[in-house]
This record gives structure tokens, sequence and C-alpha cells, in this order.
């Protein structure tokens, strides 16, 4: 960190006796500070009027209103402002008043010189720390608003106040939406508006992740847990201490992960798997499902006292169909976006194109609206992006599949969906709302290939 | 060339260091210096409570000696010298003003307790009327460890300081007296 130059740091001296206050003045004048004076508590807070002081200097004993009563005020005008007390007449009540009041700190006259630069350089650092603080963390509030939840409508301006609500607090959410509602920019909205802001959010897609694995991801493991286990590593849980635990597709966790989730969620404490060791972590909980939790329960598949833990606040994403006005909006945020990405021109969108755009049903809701504009975005020419752009046709009144047997329709689905996504497996899928194994498994069924 | 600096000494130093000072004050300075003898009334700076010398009182008599003359005044007395809020100081000045005080007191070996030493007070001596003519002529302290503007709380950081200006300050000191001040040395 570059220190400033003490040209940049006001100094206001406050004293009733002139030679006090002159000696002082000319003494931090010798080092370069910007100096002011005031003879009295009431002059003090007129010069404070004039500009910003980052150093006071007051006399406690004044005629008139005292430097105690002056340092009060002071912190109601500027809370940020240093204070340190130079009194000639020293008691132990006054100085642990004063320090007790918030003031740097607290000086008997005279003072030792070297005494009273260290105390002055010491409060310009901490001056400096503190500013350097301030503009990190509106750094930090900066990114944590960059990927907005964008929509307008009255369904998505429920979600906004709940998530305001929420946030405040430290109780656990639980997220429920169909695949590509943005589920976890709800959860990064929840953290970015909470106390917890400044630590870290930590997301673990469950579904991702085989029974074994999971564990480890989220306990951590001790060297020689298990085979390849070969450096001890933190598990999520500990990542997560101070900040937010987002548990993405929590319904795909198997029974025995379940009841160890469980009990760490019951006592925050938890052990690396192959150690002893009993870690403690503080961490706020955020889980998001896709699934039928309910049925789940009922089935017996997902434990009911783990449901309860989890599902204490609940917000509900209502998918793309049910709220079609803020289709236009997310369209026209998604070329934005992706015009930023690439440099590029940001594209208009035809009339048609948006009608066509509000039309479609969009099955998989907002990731599905974003990669339709982001192929349209490679396929179409400025000036504006037309309805042949689009993955899809919109013909007639709504999209209606052909006509034929239930697996040739879902034939027709799975190959238009895997061309959209260029064969990708993983976002097919995700459309698709069926796990990679299903997705593998129908194509091979219906003899599908992709295309050289 | 305008810019003179005078020497008004009332201190009972004497021989070749101190008759040697001067010349090394002005090649620092890279303006002329010229020494008189004077005294000045302690009394009237007496502080009987503190048993020391008020160092604001010795500036004004100090500036009533300048009266309107551009000339710089500095003078150099053995008292122990004070201003209210500090316990003591090395010397005074006004910054960018014509009238300074320093005080060889606080730097002999003898307040410390140790043997005296008058090539060292010498040496201290030089760069504190170095340091307070730097104020006369409108410079604060300096970051420069090796500086003379460096400021000294301890008779030990004044030992560890150089008699010359770095090149900032030498540039602004340049400026301010319209001469060439020496380099950092």
């Amino acid at each position: 960190m570059s220190q400033t130059p003490n040209a940049a740091v006001a100094l206001l001296v406050v004293d009733d006796e002139a030679s006090v206050r002159e000696s002082l003045a000319r003494w931090f004048a010798e080092d370069g500070f910007t100096v002011g004076t005031a003879d009295s508590a009431a002059q003090a807070l007129q010069r404070m009027q004039e500009r910003r002081w980052d150093i006071l200097l007051l006399d406690i004993k004044m005629p008139g209103m005292d430097g105690m009563e002056l340092q009060q005020r002071v912190a109601e005008i500027d809370p940020g402002a240093t204070i340190i007390f130079i009194t000639a007449h020293a008691t132990v009540d006054t100085a642990v008043r004063a320090l007790k009041a918030g003031a740097f700190d607290y000086v008997t006259k005279p003072v030792d010189p070297d005494h009273l630069s260290h105390i002055v350089q010491n409060a310009v650092r901490q001056r400096q720390l503190q500013r350097r603080n301030e503009q990190l963390q509106e750094q930090v509030s900066e990114f944590a608003r960059a990927d907005a939840i964008v929509g307008d409508s009255p369904a998505m301006r429920r979600v906004y106040d709940l998530i305001q609500t929420v946030a405040r607090t430290d109780t656990t959410v639980m997220i429920r939406g169909e695949s590509g509602t943005g589920k976890e920019l709800v959860a990064r909205a929840i953290h970015g508006n909470s106390g917890r802001r400044y630590f870290p959010i930590v997301t673990v897609t469950c579904g991702a992740l085989a029974e074994g694995v999971l564990e480890s991801e989220l306990f951590g493991h001790e060297r020689g847990a298990f085979t390849g286990a070969q450096y001890r590593r933190k598990g999520k849980l500990e990542l997560a201490d101070g900040g937010t635990l987002f548990l993405d597709e929590v319904g795909n966790i198997d029974t025995k992960t379940q009841m160890d989730l469980l009990r760490v969620l019951e006592t925050k404490q938890f052990t690396r798997v192959g150690g002893n060791n009993v870690i403690h972590a503080d961490f706020r909980v955020i889980s998001a499902t896709n699934r039928d939790l309910e049925k789940a329960v009922q089935e017996g598949t997902f434990r009911e006292d783990l449901y309860y833990r989890l599902n204490v606040f609940t917000i509900f994403l209502p998918p793309l169909r049910e709220r079609k006005g803020d289709i236009p909006v997310l369209a026209e945020h998604f070329v934005k976006r992706f015009a930023r990405q690439r440099g590029m021109q940001p594209m208009a969108i035809s009339p048609e194109a948006m009608d066509a755009l509000v039309r479609y049903d969009w099955p998989g809701n907002v990731r599905e609206l974003e990669n339709a504009i982001e192929r349209a975005m490679v396929l179409g020419r400025p000036p504006a992006l037309r309805p042949e752009d689009l993955p899809f046709q919109v013909t007639g009144p709504a999209a209606r599949p052909g006509t034929g047997t239930l697996e040739s329709v879902e034939r027709e689905h799975i190959i238009r969906v895997l061309e959209d996504n260029h064969w990708n497996i993983s976002r097919s899928a995700e459309i698709l709302d069926i796990d990679r194994a299903t997705l593998y498994h129908k194509i091979e069924r219906y003899g599908l290939r992709k295309p050289v | 060339m305008t810019a003179r600096v005078c020497i008004l000494d009332a201190s009972r130093r004497r021989g070749a260091e101190a008759d040697g000072l001067p010349a090394r004050v002005a090649a620092a300075l890279g303006v002329p210096v010229r020494v008189l003898m004077r005294t000045f009334d302690l009394d009237r700076a007496w502080d009987a409570a503190r048993g020391q010398h008020d160092a604001s009182e010795l500036v004004a008599q100090v500036a009533a000696h300048a009266g309107g003359s551009r000339e710089k005044f500095i003078a150099v007395v053995d008292a122990d010298l004070y201003v209210p809020v500090l316990t003591f100081v090395f010397g005074q000045a006004q910054l960018g003003g014509s009238s300074a005080v320093v005080s060889t007191h606080r730097l002999n070996n003898e307040f410390y307790g140790l043997r005296p030493d008058p090539a060292r007070l010498e040496e201290r001596l030089e760069k504190e009327i170095i340091h307070e003519v730097g104020h006369l002529f409108g410079l604060v302290h300096c970051r420069d460890w090796a500086c003379v503007m460096r400021s000294s709380t301890y008779v030990e950081e004044i030992d560890l300081k150089g008699a010359g200006f770095c090149d900032a300050c030498a540039a602004l000191l340049r400026e301010a007296t319209g001469a060439g001040a020496a380099a950092a040395g």
C-alpha cells in the first residue's frame, strides 16, 4: 500500500489555550499535514462544516462544551473521524470514558514528541486501512451485484421481496423451481445481501457426484483415508466457514450422506473422512432442488428429518412460461451480455423473432433462453436477430409436437435438443431434466449419432 | 542571490569545531551564512514549574531582532527548550518565516550521562541548524532516512540522518533560495 502524503491528511487542533493550539499546529505543519485550529467546541463544530477532518486533537477541559461532549457530536457528524485527547488533567476515569466512547488515544500534556509522533502516525495508518477496507467492501458488493436476476413480473417481484426478507436473517432456505429457472442466482443474491457476504458462498452440486465422492467433497478427507487420497483435503463445509453453503440438486443425495449431512446441520460439527478431529464450521445453508421432495419423502428415498431441517423458508421460482412478460427484458439482457463478452455491437431483436421468443414455452426455462440467444447471436447478422436464427420454429398459435407414437415424439425431441446444444450431453440432459446416464441410454436405444 | 542566513550565537561553545560550523552550514544550504554573537532575555522565556525555556518566546525575540529583513535568522542557545504541549524540543522555526531557535542542551552527550564529545555535538548542531533553516525556507519533514529534513524526536535519530538534503528537498530548497543547494551527503 502506498503512503498517503501528509498534506492529504487534515488535522484539527481544538484547545482553548492559544499557546497549546499554536505550538501543536506548528509541530504538525512541520510534518507537512494540513492543519486547522479551533479555540472552542463550538468553533470546532463550525469548522467541521467547512471540510472533512481526518484526525481531531481535542482538549478535554474547555469552557462551554468540553472535549468529551464534543467527541460525541463529532462522532455523529463523521463517525470515521479519528479522535485523540490531549489533556493536562489526566484521571483514569476520563481516560477510560474517552476510550470507551471510541477515542483513538489519550495523552497528557506535556507529551513526549516521539510519543505524539507515533500516535499520529498510527492514526494515519489506521485511517488508510479503514479507507482501503471500505473501498474493497464496495468492490466486493459490486461483484456480488454483477450477475443480477432479471425480470419485473409480479411473480419475480415477489421473489425479490422474499430474497430481501430472508437475506437479513440467518434462516435455512430452500429454493424450488424447474431446471434452468435460476436457483443458483437466487442463492447468490441471498448470500450477497446477507451479513455473511464478505465470506465465501460455496456450491456443492450434489447430483453430479457419486456416493463416496460427495462425502469427501463435503467433509474433506485425511491423507490415506481411501485409495487415491494422497493429501489431506479440506471439505466444502470447512471452506464455507463464516459464509454460505449452497447445496444444489439436494434431492439427489444418497441415503448415507443424507444422514451425515443431517447430523452436521444439527451440530455444525463434523470430522474429515478417515479423521478423528472434530471440526467446527459456521455457515448458513441454502439448498435447491427441482425434484418433488415431498414425494421422495413418501417413497422413503429422502429422509423426512432432513427435509424439515432444510425446508425452513421456501422460495418458489416460477417457470419462464408463467412469466412470459419477462422474456423481452431477459432476451435483451442476454444479447447485451454476449455482445459485451465477445466485444461485438449488441444486435436488436426483430419484432418477429421477439414474438417467437414470447410464444415458445421454454421447457428449459431461462437457461434455455440464454442458450437460444447465444446460438442466435452466432448465426444472426446485424442489425437484428430474425426468427430463422432461433433454434426452434414456432408455427401456428402454439408449438405442437408432430403426430405419431410417444416414442417417435420423444426421439424427435431428443434429437432437436441435442442439435440445439451441439451434442453437449450435460446441457442437453439438463434441459431434458433427465440425468446423463438416462440420456446416453436413450441415444443408444434410438440409434442416434452425432453428425460429423 | 537574495537569500542569506544569519546565526545569532548565544551559546558557550568555543573551539575550532565551532568555528568551522558556519562554512559547513553554508555549503549544505548553498547560501551565504554569517554569525553574530548575541544574548537573549532568557528570564522572559523561563517557566519555573517546568524548569525549561519556552521556545516560542525565544523565536519571538529572534523575530524582533530580524525586523523586516529578508534574511533568515536562527539563534543558538544552551537552554533546554519546550513548547506547551511537548516535553521538549531540539529547536523551533516559523515555517516559511524568518526566525528560528535551536538548543545545544539535548545535543550534548552529558545530558544523557555520557562523556562529553564536542565533535559529536557540533555535528548534531550543524544538522539541527540546517533542518530548522530548511523549515524557514518552507520545507516540511521528509520520509527519507538520510535526509536532513527527516523528523528527529530522539538524539540518536539525528545521528542517523545526514547533514544533506535528499534530491526532492534539495530541489525545493533551490526553488526557495534561488541558489544551488549541495546534493545529498
